[in-house]
């Protein structure tokens, strides 16, 4: 009935459950770098805050060094390097510590920006109605520093799904990893990149429709 | 301390003409899928606004569809998916297509919005009589066209930079490459992965603090612009 | 004579080199408007600041209903509070402020109620309801529900009026409430805090407003480099002023 198709339906079904499996560990990889990299890009944000001229000199080299070398090198370096001076780490935690790090130097400068717009202004006036500048952050600042940093946020994510998909070379096991088993075993190169290529686009699309959406909402504040 | 850095001694002579070689591929590689991005990126943008719908819908679907999968899988399917309907192609060029694909995907979306800009303007150009068309164009609406594009389009040009090093992963004999290839001759990957991050960073550092003077001369330009 | 609400005793304060502030004294009684003029520099604005303690003077004092505003004594010396020891002190001062800072991701109705409910621990639904009633005083009731971005400059001021109003101060600050406002829409403004006038309370206003300055206030200050130049009856202060900078400042301000 389905012979018209340039495929094999049934084994692409076996195909795609295969590459599922990756997901997982893919979502898995993702959503462990994004808490790495929020956590230490919230930390340097309020560092560079800081009156100290070295704090924000160290903060500025940093994020400069890890936003000008490609991820595959850190991950080489994190995961072979490493191995050979006798620290061995295994591959999903390299993944999710070199792509942390360099998402910490792209998120450092989201919330910094995301601090400076909010105009001291509101903070001045919530302390004049009686609030403590511990109050004024719970409900005057982070809620609006979270709605501005946001859809920054949510489109770095979105690219670090995508960039997941290099940390095949360093035998973590997502969906590159199987897609590329799946060719070794079976020679099925279109289907299976085509499978492994739609599996991203089903994760990432609908995720950036949502960061869109948040992006037009954000628009009015400003 | 100073044991760490016996192996650069030793193997300098042996491992730097072979980086160099893979590191003019690597900027050749940069370059090339850099122009085709670009060409591929504007026309993708005319594309978005033409009046015939097939073609927006169609540049659209493809726009969506590049942004929002892998470079890796791009290039794979390239350079692998395409040998069983016959297509064989080499490593580098698959590399050049498959970034300039990847990467003209997302300079559509900045070309456009340069394009509309250039559209405002033209209205506004109408409004403020008493200037002569070219007056306005350069003046008024070619600068804010290129206040849009041109930090993405710097922007572009370091992140493919980075990109090329995924080319490794189908042969591309660039410099991640060669770095692969020499550790595991010399069975150093620790001193050949962090060379060739230094080497990266070398070129990248200058490109990005360029690109971010550029980015701060066109804001502050914004506030004297209202003449 | 009763104790007056503000007494305000030999302000001192710099920033910098800048010395802005060089012994500022007065006192104002309960249901008096005080009008405070200046150039710019003058130091009025931070003058204002230091009432509620947004700025800590660095010499002087503050005293509300005799009470010291910011500070303590502790063993005879002077200490300044912890930030949780000033805050109830400032829901006794109401500031409005001339850039307005309504707080963008809550409604006009949430930007008055959030006061009462979160730092007067009062329920949502009773904060709400004062919130209402002070934006009706504000003549803004019909806007509740509208976020700041879609008021004009006067309703969004009006709105930080009502803001500060429920917390029921003792006393009001206005810290050049229309200088960022278009010139139709001042109006507006200055009709409301007309109305407050009128209702009995006790306000300071830094303003460029001449006119309103002297329709409004019981009193008026002419601060020049730092220094009370003159203070008295807006008449006598604003009509024919014998201080030549205060003559050439009001000149400037109305010619033009």
């Amino acid at each position: 009935m389905l012979e018209w198709l340039p495929f094999d339906p049934l084994q692409a079904a076996r195909f795609s459950l295969i590459l599922l499996r990756g997901a997982v560990m893919t979502v898995e990889i993702t959503a462990g770098a994004l808490v790495v990299a929020m956590a230490l890009g919230l930390i340097l944000a309020v560092i560079k805050t800081s009156r100290i001229a070295v704090a924000r000199v160290l903060v500025d080299v940093y994020i400069e060094i890890f936003r000008d070398i490609p991820a595959l090198t850190l991950l080489f370096i994190l995961y072979f390097g490493f191995a050979y001076v006798g620290f061995k780490i295994q591959p999903a935690p390299a993944a999710i510590i070199g792509l942390g790090v360099i998402g910490g130097a792209i998120l450092t400068e989201v919330f910094r920006s995301g601090f400076e717009a909010l105009h001291h202004g509101q903070r001045e006036a919530a302390l004049s109605i009686g609030m403590t500048p511990m109050m004024a952050m719970r409900h005057i600042i982070l809620p609006q520093a979270v709605r501005i940093t946001l859809p920054p946020v949510g489109n770095y994510a979105i690219g670090l799904l995508k960039d997941t998909a290099i940390v095949s070379a360093i035998a973590a096991p997502e969906i590159m990893f199987w897609a590329r088993n799946l060719v070794t075993s079976t020679f099925e190169t279109t289907l299976v990149y085509l499978l492994a290529a739609m599996l991203y686009f089903c994760m990432s699309f609908p995720l950036a429709q949502v960061v869109n959406r948040l992006e037009e909402k954000r628009r009015s504040w400003q | 301390m100073i044991e760490f850095f016996q192996p650069y001694i030793e193997n300098w002579a042996n491992w730097w003409p072979q980086l160099l070689v893979a590191l003019r591929n690597t900027i050749a590689l940069t370059a090339s899928s850099y122009f085709l991005a670009v060409l591929l990126g504007i026309i993708l943008a005319l594309g978005r606004l033409s009046k015939i719908g097939v073609v927006r819908a169609l540049c659209r679907g493809y726009i969506e569809f590049v942004r929002g999968i892998p470079a890796l899988a791009i290039l794979f399917l390239i350079y692998f998916g395409l040998v069983p309907l016959g297509l064989v192609v080499d490593s580098f060029t698959a590399a050049i297509v498959g970034l300039g694909m990847n990467q003209g995907g997302y300079m559509a979306e900045v070309f456009r919005g340069g394009i509309e800009a250039l559209h405002k303007g033209q209205r506004e150009a109408a409004l403020a009589a008493g200037m002569t068309p070219y007056k306005t164009y350069r003046y008024i609406i070619m600068p804010q066209a290129i206040r849009i594009v041109l930090p993405p389009l710097l922007n572009m040009l370091i992140i493919l930079l980075k990109d090329t090093s995924i080319c490794s992963l189908i042969s591309t004999p660039e410099l991640m490459l060669r770095a692969k290839d020499l550790a595991s001759m010399s069975f150093l990957p620790m001193h050949l992965y962090l060379l060739v991050g230094v080497i990266y960073f070398v070129i990248a550092c200058p490109l990005s603090l360029g690109t971010r003077r550029v980015e701060a001369r066109l804001r502050r330009g914004k506030r004297q612009a209202s003449v | 004579m009763a104790e007056p609400l503000l007494r305000v005793e030999d302000l001192y304060k710099r920033f910098g080199d800048l010395e802005v502030l060089r012994g500022v004294s007065f006192a104002l009684t309960q249901g008096r408007k005080l009008s405070v003029l200046g150039p710019s520099g003058s130091g009025k604005s931070t003058m204002l600041r230091c009432i509620n303690y947004l700025e800590e003077p660095d010499k002087g004092h503050i005293y509300l209903e005799g009470q010291l505003v910011g500070e303590k004594l502790v063993n005879g010396h002077h200490v300044r509070m912890s930030s949780k020891e000033l805050a109830p002190q400032r829901t006794e001062i109401g500031m409005v402020f001339q850039n307005f800072y309504l707080w963008p991701h809550l409604t006009a109705r949430e930007n008055v109620a959030i006061g009462p409910q979160r730092v007067r621990g009062m329920s949502k639904k009773d904060a709400l309801a004062l919130g209402e009633m002070m934006l009706e005083k504000v003549h803004m009731a019909h806007k509740r529900d509208e976020y700041p971005e879609r008021l004009s400059g006067g309703q969004q001021q009006r709105v930080a009026i009502a803001r500060s109003l429920s917390q029921e101060p003792k006393l009001m600050l206005f810290d050049e409430p229309t200088s960022a406002l278009d010139p139709e829409l001042i109006g507006e403004v200055l009709k409301v805090i007309h109305e407050l006038a009128d209702e009995g309370r006790t306000m300071v206003l830094v303003t460029h407003e001449v006119g309103f300055a002297k329709e409004v206030s019981d009193e008026v200050i002419f601060i020049d480099e730092g220094q009370i130049a003159v203070h008295g009856a807006p008449q006598d202060v604003l009509d024919n002023p014998a201080n030549e900078r205060l003559r050439s400042f009001l000149g400037k301000l109305l010619g033009g």
